[in-house]
């Protein structure tokens, strides 16, 4: 069992190991929102505008959780307000705005002609070269989300599930909303050294859909979400490890690999329930 | 029009959505204790009226009073409203005394989970809905009578005075109707005021004792006899409607090119008592 071991005599793989712990339940639970809303898309695109944010901050001279960050949740709460008049569509809403900032943080660098480790870390992602200060942002951001879920979890449910009633049963759906696009963005900056810009938002996505197929108990499935973040995070970390294959690909292929396997099982036993359900002439809706 | 004290008025009220008016200068009283059906064709601007009852559609001329205040910042709060089911994604991840729980979401506390005193009144309410052992079960799993039970329990545990449903008995069978519509004469025989809209005229529209018929204004106003005319569904749907009585029911039909030409010929076979035209 060396082997299981040996890594974490390695500062870097222990670093890596809690940077994917946190970021991988952090993704998960925020990730359970975004796909019940169906708003996929929303973390392949927030990524991409707080990358655009990051260069500018880069340039302003000034620091790229504070650039990237406010970049992000303005981006967020312009998607959010675009598609709330109902002119535009989320999809469309998030494709324009995610896109026009990451064309912003590439017009930059072209013309800057210079493209630091730091773009390169956001962009790919460097989990192994994850920083103690990297750490703390992370687990201060995953502190603020839990509390924020923790005391908006009734109303975020209902306007989850049901917008349109909510409103109307008094909760503030504006205020809902906005605080969401916030978490998000602040989730997708913290969590965006460790899985870079372009793989983040398998992060989000893939454990909430894992936990979705596993489970038909919402609050189950915000817990299994972040188990799948977390265990894929971990599992990935020794793959990377031992392959030597950058981290952010082996976390990402590692979490599809469940994904496969908790899809195949749906089918199987779906059709195994049906023809059960067929046998003894139950209705099965 | 009821006798009583106005819980619903519409005062001249126009709506839009931004690209012409769905509905136009609306005047509409809603008497304490009516059970009322908006009947229309689709786009008539039935579920608008709903919508701004709840306060999420403001008129752009005229006003609506709920209790007599008028409609606007304030959510009226001792309304239910059940939207169609057709909008309800049924895979959401969610219980059925998840779903009553979030009916009481504005008056619960700051944690996340419901007080006892509101896990037992959605009990009580369950119970009382005859699905208490539902309770547990992701919503999809119900059937079409069980999941409209479970949505009209959301509305219920606000404690309303007036309940607003939005095609409460579209895409149900036979019996899950008369199931949910003998629940409402119940619950209005209770002192609830409700306000229904509905496509189905024979069915559901002809039972309820006070019809509206609009089509993006108001066309008449009054009992299922009063407003049930061949000029009034013209005005209605657009489209020439044959209304007759059957057996004692008053029946409507889409009339025949022979009726349209001779309005006042109506033949049925295999009638048990003779089926006499309304004019």
């Amino acid at each position: 069992m060396n082997w299981l071991v040996d890594p974490w005599r390695s500062g870097i793989f222990v670093r890596g190991v809690l940077g994917a712990v946190l970021a991988g339940g952090l993704c998960g639970v925020v990730g359970t929102y975004v796909v019940l809303r169906r708003m996929s898309y929303i973390g392949h695109g927030l990524s991409h505008a707080v990358f655009g944010g990051a260069v500018v901050g880069y340039v302003a001279g000034n620091s790229f959780y504070l650039a990237g960050g406010l970049w992000g949740v303005l981006s967020a709460l312009l998607i959010n307000g675009v598609s709330r008049t109902r002119k535009v569509g989320a999809d469309a809403a998030i494709g324009i705005v995610t896109t026009a900032s990451f064309a912003v943080g590439v017009a930059l660098i072209s013309r800057g002609g210079r493209f630091t480790r730091n773009f390169e870390a956001a962009l790919f992602g460097n989990i192994l070269g994850i920083t103690v200060t990297d750490l703390w942002v992370l687990a201060g951001v995953a502190l603020a989300v839990a509390a924020a879920l923790f005391f908006l979890y009734k109303q975020l449910l209902f306007v989850t599930f049901d917008p349109e009633v909510a409103g109307a049963y008094g909760v503030r759906t504006g205020m809902v909303d906005a605080v969401f696009s916030v978490v998000l963005a602040a989730a997708i900056l913290a969590s965006m050294r460790v899985l870079g810009v372009t793989l983040i938002a398998a992060a989000i996505v893939t454990p909430a859909v894992v936990a979705r197929l596993s489970t038909s108990s919402f609050s189950r499935m915000l817990g299994l979400a972040a188990a799948v973040g977390i265990v894929t995070g971990v599992v990935g970390m020794y793959v990377s490890w031992y392959a030597d294959v950058a981290s952010g690909a082996t976390i990402t292929l590692t979490a599809a690999a469940l994904f496969a396997v908790v899809y195949v099982r749906t089918l199987v036993v779906g059709r195994a329930g049906r023809r059960l359900a067929a046998l003894t002439d139950l209705e099965v809706r | 029009m009821s006798d009583r004290a106005a819980v619903i008025t519409f005062e001249g009220a126009s709506f839009s959505y931004g690209n012409g008016l769905v509905a136009a200068d609306i005047s509409l009283d809603v008497g304490a204790g009516a059970l009322v059906g908006l009947v229309g064709p689709s786009g008539a601007g039935k579920t608008t009226l709903l919508r701004a009852v709840l306060g999420q559609l403001k008129p752009v001329r005229g006003r609506v009073l709920v209790g007599g205040t008028p409609v606007g910042r304030t959510i009226p709060r001792r309304v239910g409203y059940v939207p169609q089911l057709e909008s309800v994604d049924w895979h959401f991840p969610i219980t059925v005394a998840q779903v009553v729980f979030l009916g009481r979401v504005s008056d619960a506390g700051p944690l996340p989970w419901p007080a006892r005193r509101d896990r037992e009144e959605v009990m009580t309410l369950l119970e009382r809905l005859g699905i208490a052992e539902l309770a547990g079960r992701q919503i999809r799993e119900l059937s079409g009578g069980q999941q409209q039970r479970v949505f009209l329990a959301r509305a219920l545990i606000r404690r309303p005075d007036l309940l607003l449903l939005d095609e409460p008995t579209s895409g149900v069978d036979v019996r899950t109707r008369q199931e949910v519509l003998g629940l409402l004469r119940e619950l209005n025989a209770e002192g609830i005021t409700i306000v229904l809209t509905t496509h189905d005229l024979n069915a559901v529209a002809a039972t309820l004792p006070e019809l509206v018929c609009v089509n993006t204004r108001v066309v008449a106003q009054g009992t299922p006899e009063e407003v049930f005319t061949p000029d009034v569904l013209r005005a209605t749907f657009g489209s020439d409607m044959v209304v007759f009585r059957h057996d004692g029911l008053l029946l409507t039909a889409d009339a025949p090119p022979h009726v349209v030409d001779h309005p006042h010929h109506v033949h049925i076979h295999h009638t048990h008592e003779p089926t006499e035209p309304v004019s």
